[in-house]
């Protein structure tokens, strides 16, 4: 057995605070992909299309 | 030719009286009386706050706006309404007090054939004792409900960021100032922006943060929370806020009415009944609103104030308000024309307008103090509002009292929201929300009350692209340069 310490910065968080021990918490991946520019440009056109929906069916 | 008063000139009366004056032409006089010499484009003072934006880049002067517009403007504030006229002219009209330099203070009476009242809310901030008197702000928080606040609060924060750089740790207290507030959207907003601010200038470890407020769970935003579609399942905005603060090292207070203001301190009441205090070195607590308090009176002069005004002060209109409990609560309790009941040539549109009840669901501490969000109606549902009454007293204007009036309810009505969580081309992050509709409903969507299609909420660089076109869009739309009918309120 190793002695080695894992860690994962990503979820050291939920040790902070009894609160935050309940919730969910983003990995790497998912914190990567919000400043991803390739992936944010594919969801910047898929938002507004849906808010131009939701603005059209507002009105 | 008829007269259309505008009260006020925010989104929901900036919206109505531009729109109005253009489908009316000159054959009929648009006025806006309002209080303000400049436009603001509220949801950037968020940016003023923490210093990465000016005040001049939130607001412009209103006067050549409106001018260009052929809008007649009065800087003043409406002081009371007689929708009867007097007893020597039915004629109704409005008297105003100025608010400009030249003839502050001075009074007039201005007649009209048809108002709109959109003078949004009165920031309450004496509803809780330390908080502020009146409307004025106090000196123990700082506020960005207006810009001037915003440059206020980024001086305090600067001021604190340079104290945790000399190694003081600073503690940060940010949301609802009292168990009845709205707008914690925007709370949130700050707080996030601080965060990020704070981190940017690398003492983020010598910042204790935490967030109070009024709603029963995290992520109620005053609408009884929403449910989305993540990663293949439907969850609630609770487990969606909760993930965010947790993942920013931020604490949370829920529940909680704010009963007093100190220097670095403040007293409050849970849900629970238990009381307690928090003590910070920086708090921005959002007010509770309230109507602007106009007063209205009768052709003898006698006041008819509840007759015209809901209790908190905004105006009655054409919603149920006699829906009762919870449990009898339905979608078609809100408005539709916003049209007053006893006088049909007044309308209230954005904040201005009283809603049939809550959205969330009501709550008292064993001590009966009421601890709930009141609705938010964001900018969105202000603006269609306010282009939905300015479409109907049109109609009324040029096609006579029986015209059709225009419909837009709160509950067949979605609203995009969103939350800055930091600013940056490349770096910056926003919490991009969409509800449709806004107030649920259960019998059209049972399960969510929503449209699971379209109430989204994700965060991610788009959504600050998003916020930042916004905001270029809405100050191009209200300047009414080339093309400003084509972008959606
Ligand atoms: C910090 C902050 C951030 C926000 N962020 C967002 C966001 O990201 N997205 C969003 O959708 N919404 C946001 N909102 C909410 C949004 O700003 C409001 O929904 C919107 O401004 C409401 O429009 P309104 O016209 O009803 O009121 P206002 O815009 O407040 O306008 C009211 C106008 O009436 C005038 N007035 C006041 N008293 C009188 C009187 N007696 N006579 C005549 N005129 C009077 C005022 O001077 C003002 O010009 C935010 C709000 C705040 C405070």
């Amino acid at each position: 057995m190793s002695n080695e310490v894992k860690h994962v910065k990503e979820e050291v968080n939920f040790q902070k605070n009894e609160q935050f021990t309940l919730t969910m918490m983003p990995g790497a991946f998912a914190k990567k992909l919000r400043t991803c520019l390739i992936f944010q440009f594919i969801r910047f056109v898929i938002i507004n299309i849906k808010m131009i929906i939701v603005v059209g069916k507002s009105h | 030719m008829a007269r259309l008063i505008v009260l006020g000139g925010g989104v929901a009366g900036h919206t109505t009286a531009t729109f109005a004056a253009k489908w009316l032409g000159s054959e009929h006089e648009v006025v806006v009386v309002t209080p303000n010499a400049k436009w603001n484009w509220i949801p950037s003072n968020i940016w003023v706050g923490v210093g990465q934006m000016t005040k001049e880049e939130v607001t412009f002067d209103l006067a050549p706006v409106y001018a260009k517009a052929g809008i007649s403007y009065y800087q003043a504030k409406a002081v009371s309404l007689n929708p009867e006229g007097s007893e020597s002219s039915d004629k109704p009209f409005v008297t105003i007090e100025y608010t400009s330099t030249d003839k502050a203070g001075q009074s007039e009476n201005i007649e009209y054939d048809y108002i709109v009242n959109a003078t949004g809310p009165k920031l309450n901030f004496g509803a809780t004792p330390g908080l502020g008197e009146g409307s004025e702000l106090g000196e123990h928080t700082v506020s960005v409900c207006t810009a001037d606040h915003a440059v206020h609060a980024s001086e305090k924060l600067a001021e604190a960021i340079e104290k945790m750089k000399g190694g003081t740790r600073q503690k940060f207290l940010i949301g609802t100032g009292h168990g009845m507030c709205t707008c914690q959207g925007a709370a949130f907003e700050y707080i996030f922006n601080i965060e990020n601010e704070i981190r940017k200038a690398g003492v983020r470890d010598m910042a204790d943060m935490k967030w109070i407020s009024n709603e029963s769970f995290l992520g109620d935003f005053g609408m009884g929370g929403l449910h989305m579609k993540v990663g293949g399942y439907v969850v609630s905005s609770k487990l969606f806020a909760e993930s965010l603060y947790a993942e920013r090292n931020i604490e949370w207070l829920i529940g909680a009415h704010v009963s007093k203001v100190e220097t670095g301190k403040i007293e409050y009441e849970l849900l629970d009944g238990s009381t307690g205090e928090e003590e910070f070195d920086f708090s921005m607590l959002i007010p509770p609103f309230a109507g602007v308090g106009l007063k209205a009176y009768d052709k003898t002069g006698t006041d008819i104030t509840d007759t015209v005004f809901a209790p908190n002060g905004f105006m009655k209109v054409d919603a149920n308000y006699a829906a009762g409990a919870y449990e009898n609560w339905k979608a078609s309790d809100w408005p539709r024309t916003y049209q007053n009941p006893t006088y049909k040539n007044m309308f209230a549109a954005g904040i201005a307008f009283a809603p049939p009840h809550l959205i969330s669901k009501p709550m008292k501490s064993p001590n009966g103090t009421p601890i709930n969000p009141t609705p938010p109606r964001t900018g969105m549902p202000s603006g269609i509002i306010g282009k939905a009454v300015a479409h109907s007293v049109c109609d009324l204007m040029t096609k006579g009292e029986n015209a059709h009036l225009h419909e837009a309810s709160m509950a067949e009505m979605g609203a995009a929201c969103v939350a800055s969580a930091g600013k940056g081309v490349f770096t910056g992050t926003a919490a991009a929300m969409t509800v449709y509709p806004v107030v649920p409903d259960f019998e059209k969507y049972p399960g969510t009350g929503r449209d699971t299609d379209y109430t989204f909420g994700e965060i991610g660089l788009a959504g600050h692209w998003i916020k930042h076109i916004l905001h270029f869009l809405f100050i191009y739309k209200a300047k009414l340069n080339p093309g400003w009918t084509l972008i959606p309120e």
